[in-house]
């Protein structure tokens, strides 16, 4: 339609009665947000003991914009001698100034990046999007405000720790070997450096190898802020370096996220060594949604579970358990509201869904949507235009699946939700605890004691009552089963971080 | 058709609802859709008066308005309808003949709706012969709050008989019924008993038209459409004073009903002020500049 033309006459849906019509007469122009003013460099080295210096082996890896598939900068890939160093200038910080200076002044240091990550945040909105592939309206409203959050908080247990637990005299553990994944890479290094500072340790960081960037935007900020030299190193690379910082003899700790299986084998590893570790691993969340639920709520609790951050959540609700009575209501509205999501741009403030993280995890999800068809679930995808570069993913539903599909199964990581039914809360606890992992649920009713019955009974460490994917620094956060070890956040996360 | 049974409660979490509003208000909407929502909007205003003070002179000078919202841009749409008290819809009617602008008029004891029904339907009538093209009714909210749903229906299938050709908008006063559930019923009620459109207030209560109210109540349009095939208007009034709400609305009837929904015969502005912002925010959009509030009419 033109801009002058107003349409008169009703615009008849092409198949009514079952279907809206998103297809538009008025459409929103593209509204990216301005990158101009920010700065890239061409290659980033490592950051050990304040300095940022280079890798001993010299070799840089590059790291794309999932997006555009364009190279964004180069990250030096740390190796053994590296770690050694970074792991060294920890323990000198440690034992040294960091040691040295009161609870006070720790508290005040965090305080300090708290405040800087507010000022410069909409730099780090816009890097977070660029190089990981995220919607600039997350990054802008959940990742960068959360990461300040997440500071602030803990900033101010740094003085109260001998309050936190009365009667004992906490002391910090020593050096933290941390290693992140790629899916929240500022906030996962948030909820990991934050509290091990506030309880006075010391920190040897990885990023995931394709989303290093903020991090390393994060060791500028370091220095400015004035931290003592080695209180936090980061050190880029990718599975090797993180075994290298796991089996350091000089580490005392490891926090770890990501996949299952690589905290199987860290927890090998880690087998008859007296370092401490939480383990945050992958996740396959059921949605329980029952038929006194309040259905139009509940569906956008659904879309929020599971397509937030392209479905990149360890918690994500990525299993969907409807009450039979409203199974064909609630698909249906799910579909009509898939059409409204705008996949695309990352950088674009009115996108919903942005790129898949890596050329590596899009060809794990297409490997995923093939297996559902073969295993003859039925696959609903929206009819939404896609780039044709980049890694992009229609938002996508598979419906006629059973428990013992391999796509309900396994965690995807990708914006794809399988379907099935239920009859009784019974059976609906049955299915929602039917599986390995046990990290988040959710469960959606209008009848208070119903949410008290399934969250006591369903085997996870987050429930979320009538929505989903809620995030508090106040909050613990870990699994059960194989969704992980220890909890990070609230006063739960510091006992991980102290000898007590 | 059968009809739901108005005793049971759909439930809605208004922490959803409020959630998915703040979401949609996060739309940026810039350049050509800006331009396009605007006229759009325009489009879709009810300009009304409806003032003890209204007079011919006062309501001719509406009309004119409606007509040609500004006249310096040509190609600019007129207004939906002008939407006045019974008494003046002759005067409008005359005024506005040979234009497409349509003439609405509140009835049914416009606002509190306390008259004994007969009347009610006799001033609907009135106002029907005196040309109205639409009848903007109240709905009886004590009746509503007294849990009487069926004389609630009753008379909006009354008043409905009684506009003949003239479409009926059903205002539900959602700043008298207080919760969203009952937003919802009301609006349930009120799509069975024959409204063709729903409407959320008179403007003469505070609150008047909330973005969290139009969205239950486009979801219950949404249901009804699903049920029966049949599309239902929907009208916020009150309280709509700027472009930038305005646009706000459009983003939420978009996400909601989609594009069917997205012209003047299913979606109306019930406003007073808000088409000169409108109008302010077109002519800066066209010369980049914002003009003083001098420049646009008061009518």
């Amino acid at each position: 339609m033109s801009n002058t033309e107003i349409k008169e006459a009703p615009y008849k849906p092409t198949s009514p009665n079952s279907k809206l019509d998103f297809e538009s007469v008025w459409e929103y122009a593209p509204a990216p947000e301005s990158s101009d003013f920010v700065e890239v460099k061409d290659q980033y080295d490592l950051f050990i003991g304040g300095k940022f210096v280079k890798p001993s082996k010299g070799r840089y890896f590059k790291s794309t914009n999932p997006a555009t598939e364009e190279v964004i900068t180069e990250f030096a890939e740390a190796t053994q001698k590296d770690i050694d160093s970074a792991v060294k200038a920890a323990r000198k910080a440690f034992e040294g100034e960091w040691s040295q200076i009161s609870a006070k002044e720790r508290g005040k240091y965090i305080y300090r990046i708290a405040r800087m990550i507010q000022e410069r945040a909409r730099e780090f909105s816009i890097l977070e999007s660029m190089d990981g592939g995220k919607p600039i309206r997350e990054s802008r409203d959940v990742d960068i405000p959360l990461v300040a959050a997440y500071f602030f908080y803990y900033a101010g247990w740094a003085d109260k720790l001998d309050y936190a637990f009365p009667g004992r005299k906490p002391k910090p553990l020593g050096v933290c070997g941390q290693i992140i994944p790629w899916n929240f890479p500022l906030l996962m290094l948030a909820w990991k450096i934050a509290p091990a500072l506030a309880c006075g340790n010391t920190v040897v960081l990885k990023p995931a190898e394709t989303t290093s960037l903020t991090a390393l935007k994060f060791a500028e900020l370091v220095k400015d802020a004035g931290l003592p030299d080695g209180v936090i190193n980061i050190v880029t690379g990718a599975g090797q370096t993180g075994a290298e910082i796991v089996n350091h003899k000089d580490v005392d700790k490891i926090a770890f996220t990501g996949s299952t299986n690589v905290g199987k084998i860290i927890q090998k590893s880690l087998a008859g060594t007296d370092k401490k570790y939480t383990l945050e691993l992958g996740g396959k969340g059921a949605l329980v949604v029952f038929e006194d639920a309040p259905i139009d709520q509940a569906v956008e609790g659904i879309i929020n579970a599971i397509y937030f951050n392209q479905g990149h959540v360890c918690c994500a609700g990525s299993r969907l358990l409807v009450q039979e009575g409203v199974a064909d209501k609630v698909i249906n509205k799910l579909k009509d509201r898939l059409e409204t999501l705008i996949v695309g741009d990352p950088l674009d403030k009115n996108t919903d869904i942005g790129a898949i993280n890596s050329k590596e995890q899009f060809e794990t999800v297409n490997k995923y949507l093939e297996l559902g068809v073969e295993e003859g679930a039925d696959i609903y995808q929206c009819k939404c235009d896609i780039p044709e570069n980049g890694y992009f993913i229609r938002p996508t539903l598979f419906t006629n699946v059973s428990q013992s599909n391999r796509v309900v199964q396994e965690e995807i990581f990708g914006p794809v939700l399988t379907v099935q039914t239920f009859r009784t809360a019974d059976e609906g606890i049955e299915k929602a605890n039917n599986t390995p992992y046990g990290l988040a649920n959710g469960v959606w009713t209008d009848k208070g004691s119903k949410i008290f019955k399934m969250s006591s009974k369903m085997r996870s460490g987050v429930i979320w009552a009538n929505t989903y994917n809620k995030f508090d620094p106040t909050s613990p956060f870990g699994g059960y089963k194989e969704s992980g070890v220890g909890r990070e956040g609230g006063m739960h996360g510091l006992a991980a971080y102290l000898k007590i | 058709m059968k009809y739901p049974d108005f005793n049971q409660t759909i439930p809605i979490d208004h922490v959803g609802v409020e959630e998915r509003v703040s979401r949609l208000n996060k739309r940026s909407i810039k350049k050509e859709s800006k331009i396009q929502a605007l006229k759009l909007a325009l489009s879709m205003i009810d300009h009304t008066t409806l003032e003890g003070s209204d007079s011919p002179g006062k309501v001719i000078q509406l009309c004119k308005k409606a007509k040609q919202p500004y006249p310096a841009i040509p190609d600019l749409p007129t207004v939906a309808a002008v939407c006045v008290y019974p008494r003046m819809v002759r005067i409008a009617k005359k005024e506005l003949k040979g234009s497409k602008v349509r003439v609405a008029s509140v009835a049914t004891a416009f606002p509190s709706g306390q008259a004994p029904l007969a009347m009610r339907l006799e001033e609907t009538k009135f106002a029907v012969s005196e040309g109205a093209d639409e009848i903007d009714m109240v709905i009886s909210r004590g009746a509503f709050l007294n849990g009487e749903y069926k004389l609630v229906f009753d008379e909006i299938a009354a008043v409905k008989e009684a506009c003949g050709e003239a479409h009926l908008k059903v205002i539900l006063e959602t700043g008298e019924l207080h919760t969203y559930e009952n937003v919802r019923k009301a609006s349930d009620i009120a799509m069975h008993a024959g409204a063709d459109f729903i409407k959320t207030s008179t403007g003469k209560v505070s609150p008047a038209a909330t973005q969290p109210v139009t969205l239950v109540m486009l979801e219950a349009i949404r249901d009804f459409y699903y049920e029966t095939d049949k599309m239902i208007g929907m009208k916020p009034a009150g309280g709509i004073r700027t472009a930038k709400q305005a646009i706000q609305y459009l983003v939420i009837v978009k996400e909601t009903l989609g594009s069917a929904w997205l012209n003047n015969d299913y979606f109306r502005f019930g406003a007073s002020s808000l088409t000169n912002d409108i109008l302010m925010q077109i002519v800066k959009q066209q010369t980049g500049h914002y003009q003083s509030l001098d420049y646009f009419s008061n009518d």
